[in-house]
């Protein structure tokens, strides 16, 4: 069984309690990652995603466990490694293209001044922003602008990991989506590696192509790992239609409402305490390469869950 | 409807708000500038002299007594009788002057001194235009040590505070980032600037003089001092309070430590680093003035000083007024930095 590209493993995250004992976040939590493949991890408040997130990056150090990315182990932050944070972190100082090449500029020192700016102001323009809008300061733009150009400052880093934190939790539900769009469309054109977390079950669907599960914390874990059986490219509007849609939602919810909590401190029994993988309805030929998975034979039923190792 | 004109047209009402003030602003200087000429209003006196008939100029001529001579004495006040004395004599304005003057020949004449006072001493608002303008007109004459044009005197002063500014700038703010991104250090120091940024920059004048010995290097050090406590503490304040997002942005980029405190802390720090810097020159103007009244030789300071012992308030209050205008520019210089680095979150 080969490594998948993004190898979290046993990840532990403790926390003085500021009573003199220490507080256990989240425990052994382990998942992979493919190539190419979108993340999104689910998970009620307190689960410890947002430092999952920061571990990925690099910007946090697990108390023990690794994170290892294309064999090797990730320690620190990296331009590998892009992040889009949820409170968009521009510099308010600098313009929103000011902002890109800032980001550009970092990886690609050895670039011309105009390549640097061309390749900004492309990136710019496929999150929908060029014009004046481009020479604004991150406080003259709205809230959903201020995301887009977050979102470009990430793509155009061709980052080989791009992590994003709830990058539409502060905004409003009709921005939301087209943003959404945009990012679907970006990624399909760039085939990056995305991890994201999420509090919406539907944008979760709408965009991933599998969603880690997290226990209640303390003592919170990655349970389980649900494949999105919707075939690509997705519309909003269709996707609500398919058959396997209102499966993997209820699915959601269940677990996160009630299972969640039951399953809280257990560990998954498996191997290296990997998550069960979940794949419901019918499922056709996927073009992505089916990660860790052994030979299922039960795994075309519907409505059928079928158990990792 | 004046309730109707007052809420339509916002950019016409602010015009006339600025108006008002201007008009307002007048209206308060001119009627200081009244109050001051008023109460500091001294009468023409009568001319003090003595007024000859043309008999007794007759008289006094014909004793061979030059014409200008005898109106220079009537002037002086002095009686007929004495002009006659005088005129017996037979001696000319200049022998007598030579001879120690008319009171030392035995005749007397009204004392200088008990001249009526005039009603104040403190100059009026007249006398201040005049030195005022001649100050403006001729700002960097040289007529001997103590006798330069304020231009000049304002020149050393500013030349004083630049330097000993530009020192504490070159030290505060390279420490005020070690203190700002080390905590450790931030603890190490904090009791220092604590004990230190309170002692009054005179304080140290002594202590200067001493150790430097050079009146001109004190005066520079005591500028240096008191403009080093706010410029450190805002910068230290300023570099810790960058918000931590933006310094994770620098690390996701891989900015190494020299480019994230360039590209990221400085311009996220340099509003309150300019604030400080302009709290920090508005002191070094104030001391530099107590600094030079108390080393002398030359700078504004010393010319209040010197305007005083010699009483001349017309100019002392001219010197007073070069320091406040001064004083007022160096602060919009940096009021205009201040919002050239600006940014809202």
């Amino acid at each position: 069984m080969s490594k998948p590209f993004v190898s979290v493993e046993r990840l532990t995250q403790q926390f003085p309690d500021g009573a003199g004992g220490t507080l256990t976040v989240f425990e052994n939590a382990t998942f992979g990652i493919e190539k190419g493949e979108f993340v999104c991890i689910l998970g009620h408040s307190g689960c410890g995603k947002s430092t999952i997130m920061n571990i990925l990056a690099g910007l946090a150090e697990p108390t023990s466990g690794v994170v290892k990315m294309d064999g090797f182990e990730v320690s620190g932050p990296s331009l590998d490694r892009g992040v889009v944070f949820q409170n968009y972190s521009l510099l308010p100082w600098l313009s929103a293209l000011k902002n890109v090449i800032f980001g550009v500029k970092a990886r690609y020192p050895d670039w011309s001044k105009e390549k640097v700016e061309d390749h900004a102001k492309e990136y710019l323009a496929m999150v929908g922003l060029d014009g004046d809008a481009i020479h604004r300061k991150p406080a003259q733009l709205s809230g959903g602008m201020r995301q887009r150009v977050s979102i470009a400052r990430a793509f155009a880093n061709h980052p080989k990991l791009l992590l994003l934190d709830e990058p539409f939790g502060a905004l409003d539900a009709l921005t939301r989506g087209t943003i959404q769009d945009e990012l679907v469309k970006i990624w399909g054109g760039t085939e990056q590696t995305v991890f994201m977390i999420t509090h919406d079950i539907d944008e979760a669907i709408f965009l991933a192509d599998r969603i880690l599960l997290m226990t209640n914390g303390p003592h919170a874990r990655v349970a389980e790992s649900v494949e999105i059986t919707l075939p690509r490219p997705r519309s909003r509007t269709t996707v609500v239609d398919h058959p396997n849609y209102y499966a993997i939602r209820n699915h959601l919810v269940h677990f996160l409402g009630e299972r969640s909590k039951e399953l809280a401190g257990q560990d998954t029994g498996a191997e290296d305490n990997k998550p069960e993988t979940i794949r419901l309805g019918q499922t056709g030929p996927r073009p992505a390469p089916e990660p860790v998975l052994e030979p299922e034979p039960e795994s075309s039923g519907p409505d059928l869950r079928a158990v990792n190792q | 409807m004046p309730r109707q004109t007052m809420f339509s047209g916002g950019g016409k009402m602010i015009r006339n708000f600025d108006a008002r003030s201007a008009i307002l602003s007048f209206v308060i200087l001119f009627a200081g500038l009244f109050i001051w000429q008023i109460t500091t209003y001294v009468p023409e006196t009568e001319l003090v002299g003595t007024v000859l008939s043309d008999e007794q100029q007759e008289v006094l001529l014909s004793k061979d007594m030059a014409a200008e001579d005898i109106e220079f004495y009537a002037s002086q006040g002095i009686e007929f009788s004495q002009i006659d004395q005088i005129a017996g004599l037979g001696l000319s304005r200049e022998m007598i002057e030579m001879a120690g003057g008319i009171q030392a020949l035995g005749i007397s004449a009204p004392d200088e001194n008990s001249a009526p006072a005039p009603g104040s001493l403190f100059p009026s608002p007249g006398q201040i235009g005049t030195e005022l303008w001649a100050t403006i007109t001729d700002p960097f004459y040289v007529a001997g040590t103590n006798d330069m044009g304020y231009g000049i005197q304002i020149g050393y002063s500013l030349l004083r505070v630049v330097i000993g500014y530009t020192l504490a700038a070159a030290v505060a703010i390279p420490l005020g980032f070690l203190i700002g991104m080390s905590p450790l250090f931030y603890r190490a120091l904090d009791p220092y600037i604590q004990v230190l940024k309170p002692i009054s920059p005179l304080a140290w004048m002594p202590i200067a003089l001493f150790t430097i010995g050079d009146s001109e290097l004190s005066s520079i050090f005591v500028i240096f001092i008191c403009s080093l406590w706010p410029m450190l503490t805002n910068t230290a304040f300023g570099v810790a309070n960058v918000r931590a997002d933006w310094v994770n942005v620098a690390r996701t980029h891989e900015l190494g430590s020299v480019k994230t405190a360039f590209t990221v802390i400085l311009p996220a720090a340099a509003p309150t680093i300019i604030t400080g810097m302009r709290i920090s020159i508005g002191i070094a103007w104030l001391v530099i003035v107590a600094a030079e009244m108390l080393v002398g030789g030359t700078g504004i300071g010393y010319v209040v000083w010197n305007e005083w012992n010699g009483l001349r308030l017309d100019r002392m209050i001219v010197a007073i007024l070069l320091i406040g205008v001064m004083g007022m520019l160096l602060d919009a210089a940096f009021a205009r930095l201040q919002r050239a680095v600006a940014y809202t979150e």
